[in-house]
């Protein structure tokens, strides 16, 4: 499928589980903010789960088909969906065919919407990804947000994507983003740098995120956290969720484009399980932190993993269904077909028929 | 208190940060590579990556798979058994800079500030070999040591808006080549025609850290000559086998 962009919204990217094995040359990783979100929209799909997709900001896009079909769902933010004008469930699959308008308007709750596709969005792979890091120029399409007029193709798609459209995730399996939960951290590294009440206050009090809050890193304002000597260290590394505190004593949290290293006391690290969690919150809105053990950690982690295994089962289940109801017509048409097959990243092509 | 090095510190449930110490030191970062070399040769099940910096090594993994208390033990065990081995190894990258005209516009600030003739600059610039300590900041910056201190200039008050990709500059004690445009204070002494960071090429990023830098002069028709060269896609930098005595 090939689709046109009709209005980018307000900060719309291709981004997948981001760029691995570059840090150490100073290459952020970028890559989704919420990525349980595009990895429960791509499995949905029949989709590896790290496959490209679009990442909103807020006011999402309004996109064209230009050729051919595909399935779509959209997941994250519960950003208003229309297809041809007519409203669309999120975390719902769909069919878009040549003609077809999707339009996403601002979310009431959450800050980030992933328009996934059968297929994945196709774009050149840079170092590893096909994230966007428009802070470097690179990765996705042409290393920036989309604009009016943008076409993008879809990749190669599971051989029975049609076979998706209904499947929709259960509330059960959609990751909670309640705005009242607090960020769950481990301290460290550099927790012996602030005094036993800095670290109180950090545990303890409300900040509210300011309106410098990107998908480089939000920037947090409330008590000032105390430090013992200074704010200042030999530069390290710095990771996903790494709460910096500089000289100010305001606490940031780095998220998918922060630098690969830096100069300040790191406090804490918001546990891998919640960062998409915050990257779901506004400017505006309170964040309180509440320590954790790594091992509870793992275990939030674990969680989330779970809900993808429960997903990738019920769209199993959803295809062996689809083709003894519903699902059947398309089957029923065909006496005859060809598929192509990956199998261990080998590609086979196979044709079939119908024998009575 | 006084810590113990190495050590081992927490960065989230996914990633462990080994301390070798808290101060730029070749003998610490020495360590740092020799144990990022020690994983990448022999990664470990859920190994994903590692970030070398000055005085300490991150090593990011997927906990899901790696157990991460027995991890921390290995690599504690790990770090303590290994020796400044790397510092005696290395090998350097020649770089060559054009050091004339408007590729160096503040050479003769530098000269100024530092009462040198800009020939002088230049000699001292391309006396020695630079230590690599780290890359980071943007992608493909490398932080490197052991610029002749008699260099040593401030940054510019007004930092610029643009700085070319290739500029060569100096700020406070530190040199350092700008590899992708971007604002900022370096005085600018001359810029190189090699390209340090190109996402679209095989190895998008040759310098690493724990090599070592050595730039050398160059004249504008020469600059010419070795860009066009270097925008091969086969094209590699030159490299030397550094002497044990350099």
């Amino acid at each position: 499928m090939r689709f046109r962009v009709e209005k980018s919204g307000m900060l719309t990217t291709v981004q997948d589980l981001g760029r691995r094995g570059y840090q150490l040359q100073g290459v952020p990783v970028a890559g989704a903010m919420d990525a349980c979100a595009l990895r429960l929209g791509n499995l949905m799909l029949g989709n590896d789960e790290g496959a490209a997709a679009l990442e909103t900001t807020l006011l999402g896009p309004t996109l064209i088909v230009e050729e051919g079909s595909a399935c779509c769902v959209v997941t994250g933010a519960d950003s208003p969906i229309k297809k041809n004008n007519v409203p669309v469930e999120p975390w719902r699959v769909f069919r878009l065919n040549k003609g077809d308008t999707l339009a996403l308007s601002a979310p009431k709750n959450g800050v980030r919407s992933y328009l996934c596709f059968s297929g994945g969005i196709d774009v050149p792979l840079v170092m590893g990804s096909r994230s966007t890091y428009t802070r470097g120029r690179f990765g996705g399409l042409e290393g920036r947000a989309l604009k009016p007029g943008d076409c993008l193709t879809l990749g190669l798609p599971d051989p029975l994507w049609e076979s998706s459209e209904g499947l929709e995730c259960p509330s059960s399996l959609r990751p909670l983003r309640d705005p009242r939960t607090p960020l769950r951290v481990l301290l460290g590294p550099q927790d012996d740098a602030f005094t036993p009440e800095g670290i109180e206050t950090f545990l303890t009090s409300e900040y509210v995120i300011s309106s410098s809050a990107d998908r480089m890193g939000y920037r947090m304002e409330g008590p000032v956290i105390a430090h013992k000597a200074g704010p200042d260290i030999v530069s390290d590394a710095v990771v996903l969720g790494t709460v910096q505190v500089p000289g100010h004593g305001q606490p940031i949290v780095m998220l998918a484009d922060r630098q690969t290293t830096g100069g300040y006391t790191k406090l804490a690290t918001v546990c891998t399980a919640d960062i998409g969690v915050l990257a779901q919150r506004l400017p505006g809105q309170t964040v309180r932190f509440a320590r954790i053990s790594a091992v509870d950690a793992v275990k939030y982690l674990a969680e989330e993993s779970r809900l993808c295994e429960e997903m990738r089962r019920l769209r199993a289940a959803w295809r062996v269904q689809g083709a003894s109801s519903g699902g059947a017509r398309a089957a029923q048409a065909q006496n005859s077909g060809a598929l192509r097959v990956i199998v261990d990243g080998a590609a086979h092509n196979v044709t079939w028929e119908r024998l009575e | 208190m006084e810590a113990v090095f190495p050590r081992v510190l927490t960065a989230g449930e996914a990633c462990w940060v080994v301390e070798f110490g808290d101060s730029i030191d070749m003998a610490v970062n020495a360590r740092v590579q020799a144990l990022r070399r020690k994983i990448e040769s022999a990664p470990f099940p859920g190994f994903i990556e590692t970030v070398p910096t000055y005085r300490s090594l991150a090593v990011c993994f997927n906990p899901m798979v790696s157990d991460g208390e027995k991890l921390k033990d290995a690599l504690l065990e790990t770090a303590q058994g290994l020796t400044a081995e790397a510092e005696a190894e290395g090998e350097t990258v020649l770089i060559p800079v054009c050091y004339e005209g408007e590729l160096a516009p503040d050479l003769p600030r530098v000269a100024e500030h530092t009462g040198l003739s800009e020939e002088e600059v230049v000699r001292r610039h391309t006396a020695n070999d630079c230590y690599c300590y780290m890359l980071g900041f943007t992608p493909g910056f490398s932080y490197l040591g052991g610029m002749d201190p008699t260099l040593e200039t401030p940054r510019l008050k007004e930092p610029r808006e643009k700085i070319p990709a290739g500029s060569v500059g100096i700020a406070a004690k530190q040199t350092g080549i700008y590899p992708i445009d971007s604002p900022g204070g370096w005085n600018l002494i001359g810029r190189t025609p090699l390209t340090l960071f190109d996402p679209d090429r095989p190895v998008p990023i040759f310098l690493n850290a724990g090599m070592w830098v050595r730039f050398y002069p160059v004249g504008p028709e020469e600059f010419a000559r070795i860009k066009e060269d270097a925008a091969r896609p086969d094209w590699k930098p030159e490299m030397r086998r550094r002497e044990a005595d350099a």
